[in-house]
């Protein structure tokens, strides 16, 4: 049973007319673990998202969840899942347990059942004190835990959260990656999407970038923060006259090419993915050859690093749009 | 699934969507307030507007212009009423709770359904405050007790099948403001063309064709009929002959054009 994957897209791709939202993306991830969407504005991650959660059909390509066909079976695997939108799917003239009651008896559980669940949840989020408040009372942070427990009633084995933390502050923001944790320690399997890297390094086992349709990058964090070449250690030197002495020193540790920066007599050492360990390889070695540096530092590429670093081409846009808007506003 | 379990669930998942539709009337209940005022106001200007001018003519029927009217306005008012269904259905596919249904092992057809009988069951509350009005200004039912009551009937069905076009349009459109603009565009001059306000045979001779041959006509002359006793019973089997074409047509379009939407 474990071997049936989570989720499977493959080669799936989907049109608006000339427009590529998603083109040839193949992607899958194991039961019990998180999976993280990463994509800039209009990248395709609610594309995916309807794919798989049976609101859309794929153009071309084949996507299955929990190993059930998605465009052959829709209600099985409406029966599996849950799904939390971009945008807060509750009535606001409904109270909280309304809300939540309409979806149990959605789900066909029977009244008694639907009760229990409902106070279950409410409780799990905290919101029973604004059970019988209606939501267009709540704040930001209770609509979207509301939101959340909607898609939780049908107790699914797997979970869509389209940008579940998007414009919550930090605490309310914690409060559901801890909320996320429980989920997976008690075997369900979650797909999230972020335009926060911190959050995907944070909660994710695994993590895709999309950018423009196309699937760009994909691995651990880990592993895609080695894809910039991993840690880095830089120090400098006080004397130019050090600096072959210095290399020689610190070579057996890098694995790359030391580079020299001659502008502020930097020396940068490559250190692959153990950053702290070899660390204090390099200031023993600095030490044998009798070189006081500067100052000394670790640098490790976040995810912002990466994701930078991919969709580049975007990046400079965004930059000449914002001059332009910069101008504009002066005048 | 069993077929009898299909059908349990369908009739779960209707009464889960009606309920959050009447919840939000009695949470809302300006909307209710607004579409009660609606037929005063018409009621009010017509029957003195209208009633002196008309009151001598083929529109009084058992001395009143309010006897001739108010089968007319009934119908008019159930019509606006069956509008919410699009504009209820535009506004919910704007907010994301769509995108929720569509992802839970409920029934397609339910979220419609949900929302035009609720509609329906508004315009019962309206169509009461109404004959309250109506009686104060001298509305009487001349054609007993059973009569009346399957006036409302035939009326409130021929809103319901009105709820469905709206429905189709509401999810065409997919916006609030363009389906009830498209609405009144077809119910005014629709209404205005028909036998619910003035008699057609004193409309311009190209008009009464038409005013003789539409639906609208039919399902006043029926209600009129049934409520006043005048002046056409044949009108009643082809308004429910609309009624079902209407929903024959309008039920399967919807269903359709809900499925495909996000
Ligand atoms: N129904 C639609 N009709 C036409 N184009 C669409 C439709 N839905 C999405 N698109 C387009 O497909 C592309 C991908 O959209 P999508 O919503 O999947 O992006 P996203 O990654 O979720 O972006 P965001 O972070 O802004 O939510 C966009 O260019 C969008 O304009
Ligand atoms: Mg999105």
């Amino acid at each position: 049973m474990s071997e049936v994957l989570a989720f499977e897209v493959n080669r799936a791709a989907k049109y608006f007319g000339d427009l590529k939202a998603l083109d040839d993306v193949s992607l899958s991830s194991k039961q019990g673990t998180i999976f993280g969407l990463l994509g800039p504005n209009g990248a395709g991650k609610t594309t995916l998202v309807n794919m798989l959660t049976t609101l859309a059909s794929p153009t071309k390509g084949s996507l299955k969840v929990l190993g059930v066909d998605v465009v052959e079976h829709p209600d099985t695997v409406r029966n599996l899942i849950g799904l939390a939108g971009q945008f807060a799917a509750v009535d606001e003239y409904l109270t909280g347990e309304e809300n939540l009651y309409m979806i149990g008896r959605l789900y066909h559980l029977n009244h008694k059942e639907t009760k229990k669940r409902v106070s279950e949840l409410l409780e799990d989020l905290r919101l029973t004190d604004a059970a019988r408040r209606q939501v267009k009372t709540y704040s930001g942070g209770m609509r979207r835990r509301l939101d959340l427990g909607a898609s939780l009633v049908g107790r699914p084995r797997i979970l869509f959260l389209d940008e579940p933390t998007t414009g919550l502050d930090p605490r309310t923001r914690l409060e559901l990656w801890e909320i996320m944790r429980e989920l997976v320690k008690n075997g369900t399997s979650i797909l999230l999407t972020t335009q926060y890297l911190e959050e995907a390094d944070e909660l994710a086992d695994h993590i895709a970038v999309i950018d423009r349709g196309k699937l760009i990058a994909e691995g651990t964090s880990s592993q895609l923060k080695a894809r910039l070449g991993g840690d880095v250690v830089e120090f400098e030197i006080t004397n130019e006259l050090q600096k072959d002495v210095a290399v020689a020193a610190v070579s057996g540790v890098a694995t790359k090419k030391v580079t020299y920066n001659e502008d502020n007599r930097v020396i940068s050492v490559p250190v692959g993915s153990h950053g702290s360990t070899k660390l204090t390889e390099i200031v023993r070695a600095l030490d044998k050859a009798k070189i006081v540096p500067n100052s000394l530092s670790l640098h490790q590429p976040t995810l912002d690093d990466v994701f930078l670093n991919l969709i580049g081409a975007k990046a400079s846009d965004v930059a000449t749009t914002a001059a332009k808007l910069g101008k504009r506003a002066r005048r | 699934m069993s077929i009898t379990k299909k059908i349990y669930f369908q009739l779960v998942d209707t009464w889960a969507l009606t309920k959050r539709n009447l919840l939000r009337y009695v949470r809302l209940p300006q909307l209710i307030f607004f579409s009660a005022v609606q037929p005063i106001i018409f009621l009010t200007l017509f029957n003195f507007v209208f009633g002196g001018a008309l009151g001598h003519s083929g529109a009084a029927i058992h001395g009143k212009y309010i006897n001739y009217l108010l089968p007319g306005i009934m119908v008019q008012v159930t019509l606006f009423g069956g509008l919410q269904t699009g504009i209820g259905l535009a506004t919910d596919l704007n907010s994301g709770i769509i995108s929720r249904f569509k992802s839970l092992p409920m029934s397609r057809s339910a979220v419609l359904m949900g929302r035009t009988i609720a509609d329906m069951l508004r315009n019962i509350i309206v169509i009461g405050i109404m004959l309250v009005y109506g009686y104060i200004l001298g509305f009487r039912f001349y054609n007993g007790a059973g009569h009346a009551i399957a006036m409302v009937g035939i009326v409130l069905l021929f809103g319901f099948a009105f709820s469905w076009v709206a429905a189709y349009f509401g999810l065409l459109t997919k916006d609030p403001e363009t389906a009830q603009l498209a609405g009144f565009i077809v119910i005014f001059p629709l209404t205005f063309a028909s036998a619910a306000f003035v008699p057609v045979a004193s409309m311009a001779g190209w008009l009464q064709h038409f005013a003789n041959n539409q639906p609208i006509t039919f399902a006043t002359n029926a209600s009129r009929y049934l409520a006043v006793g005048l002046p056409d019973n044949g009108a009643i089997w082809k308004v429910l002959l609309w009624t079902l074409g209407i929903l024959i047509i309008f039920i399967p379009l919807s269903v359709r054009t809900y499925r495909k939407r996000i």
